[in-house]
């Protein structure tokens, strides 16, 4: 058992390798996780945008990190799907089989998400460059904003983890990344919450995706951040650390 | 140093309502080729995953290789590869690319000259670079079992290799079976089909509810099982007995 923790990292990366190239063998994914939040910037800016009040003269601004964390959201589907396809395929049962970390296989998929996502983030953003988007913000703050970015990104991948390990057909893998898609909707994302009927109000500057909006919005800015990052953080470490814990027993189960 | 490759004994299995194995007893002898033979839901499946460490018995002990595979299955996973009912291949990968990755994922310090020997000798070197989802299912299961033997495990297991292939690419993955054990491998195997068993195997058992109901060579079996044979060549008739059927009943007109 020694010798399958000490290759723990090389296993790792064999299977970030595989993942990896799935991933750029199949640049439609790419496509399809950023096409859907890039026509929703579209729309926002371009029809709805001139009706919106933000306060603010630069209306992609405003929009651009409530539509990255739409697009990270809609990733980590095919996260889901990308796990439950291995184990449909026998394929986790070879590796199983063979001498090397248990929780290697599932450590690649994990990083495969991060990758992935990062690159759907990069698209977004040179997109949102063309449309306007100008941001004033430091290398430290792009830095804490990467963090925060992966942090969410990670959180979500757990989620994913769980339901791609107990999902029952393809399509079951991959549909408890609706609701989470729907979050940004009633937050800070695309419109300020002060608009919204109190009830509404109540729920959206209580919920992760209003924090973690108005945290990367004020370090793009060059804003103060204040107490919103602390509260991102803690919803981002939060999520993940009970998702993993979860995903992990689910993962022992299964195996 | 012992000869036996596996030790099984009173093996038992149960998921949530049924009891599927119910004492299971055999041994195989290092070298050999070992078929396991049992209809649809016998349990065959279930024994491989518990020999291959990926499910955990109820009760009884087996060890792989001298090594006990609850207690030891670190050691159990070195000596073995498993090639499992449903083809455990990358689709997306290509062929030399799913056979450098399990290589690096054995630490072997030259993956891709092991590659490349693999693929000359399953016949796979045209293909060697197109996508393993172009690939027809003879070729998928002989990068299958080309997958299972790198790093050259010492007992390689065979879960229904040839379900699914035709006449052809059946007859093709025998031969590769048949040259493994020239070469001093254990294998062992399961099958549905008689005529599987009758062409490769040294040893042949039959599972039945849940038991060993018969264990040895083919001569000892035709010998000492005929009416338990002749229930099971009633369910899964191999091409040689319908043959053989048709003939006898020409003859007695
Ligand atoms: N995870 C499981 N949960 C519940 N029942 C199971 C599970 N796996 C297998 N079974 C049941 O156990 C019995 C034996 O299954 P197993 O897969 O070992 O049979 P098999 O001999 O390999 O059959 P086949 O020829 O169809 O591959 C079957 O009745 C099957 O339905
Ligand atoms: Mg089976």
């Amino acid at each position: 058992m020694e010798s399958t923790k000490r290759h723990f990292f090389s296993d790792m990366n064999v299977m970030l390798g595989r993942s990896m190239h799935h991933i750029f063998r199949s640049m439609d994914t790419i496509i399809t996780v950023t096409i859907t939040p890039i026509a929703m910037m579209l729309l926002f800016v371009y029809v709805l945008g001139g009706a919106i009040q933000t306060g603010t003269d630069n209306y992609v601004n405003y929009l651009l990190p409530g539509i990255l964390l739409m697009a990270i959201a809609s990733g980590i589907a095919y996260t889901s799907y990308r796990l439950f396809m291995d184990m449909q395929r026998g394929i986790f049962e070879r590796f199983h089989s063979m001498p090397i970390a248990r929780s290697a296989p599932l450590w690649g998929h994990v990083l495969t998400s991060l990758v992935s996502n990062a690159i759907s983030v990069l698209v977004i953003i040179l997109v949102a460059l063309i449309m306007g988007f100008r941001s004033s913000a430091g290398v430290l703050s792009w830095l804490a904003v990467a963090g925060i970015l992966a942090l969410f990104t990670l959180a979500l991948t757990w989620i994913a983890v769980i339901a791609g390990l107990s999902a029952t057909s393809v399509d079951g893998a991959g549909a408890f990344a609706y609701p989470i898609l729907f979050l940004p909707f009633i937050s800070s994302a695309f419109v300020p919450t002060e608009s919204m009927p109190s009830g509404v109000r109540a729920f959206a500057e209580n919920q992760p995706v209003t924090s973690i909006v108005d945290a990367i919005r004020a370090l793009l800015s060059g804003q103060p951040v204040g107490n919103d990052i602390w509260v991102a953080l803690a919803w981002c470490v939060g999520i993940m650390l009970v998702a993993y814990i979860f995903a992990m027993r689910v993962y022992k189960k299964r195996m | 140093m012992q000869n036996q490759a596996i030790q099984v004994n009173g093996l038992q299995k149960s998921y949530e309502k049924i009891h599927v194995l119910k004492g299971v007893d055999f041994e195989v002898k290092k070298g050999s080729i070992f078929a396991l033979l049992g209809s649809n839901g016998a349990g065959k499946t279930t024994i491989v995953k518990i020999l291959t460490t990926l499910l955990k018995q109820d009760g009884g002990t087996a060890a792989v290789n001298g090594f006990d595979v609850a207690s030891k299955p670190g050691d159990v996973r070195q000596s073995i590869s498993l090639t499992g009912q449903f083809a455990a291949v990358d689709e997306i990968l290509t062929g030399r690319e799913n056979l450098i990755m399990i290589a690096k994922l054995r630490h072997l310090k030259n993956p891709r000259p092991v590659a490349d020997d693999l693929l000359n000798r399953f016949g796979l070197t045209d293909a060697a670079d197109r996508r393993v989802s172009t690939y027809s299912g003879g070729m998928r299961r002989r990068l299958d079992i080309a997958m299972s033997l790198v790093g050259k495990p010492q007992v390689i297991f065979l879960d229904e290799l040839t379900t699914g292939l035709d006449p052809e690419a059946r007859v093709e993955v025998w031969k590769t079976v048949k040259e493994l054990a020239n070469n001093g491998t254990t294998v062992f195997l399961t099958t549905q089909y008689l005529e599987e068993a009758e062409q490769l195997a040294d040893r042949i058992a039959i599972l039945h509810e849940g038991k060993i109901i018969a264990n040895g060579t083919l001569a000892e079996l035709k010998k000492l099982f005929p009416p338990a044979k002749v229930e099971y060549i009633e369910k899964q008739p191999s091409l040689e007995e319908i043959f053989l059927a048709i003939i006898g009943k020409k003859e007695e007109k």
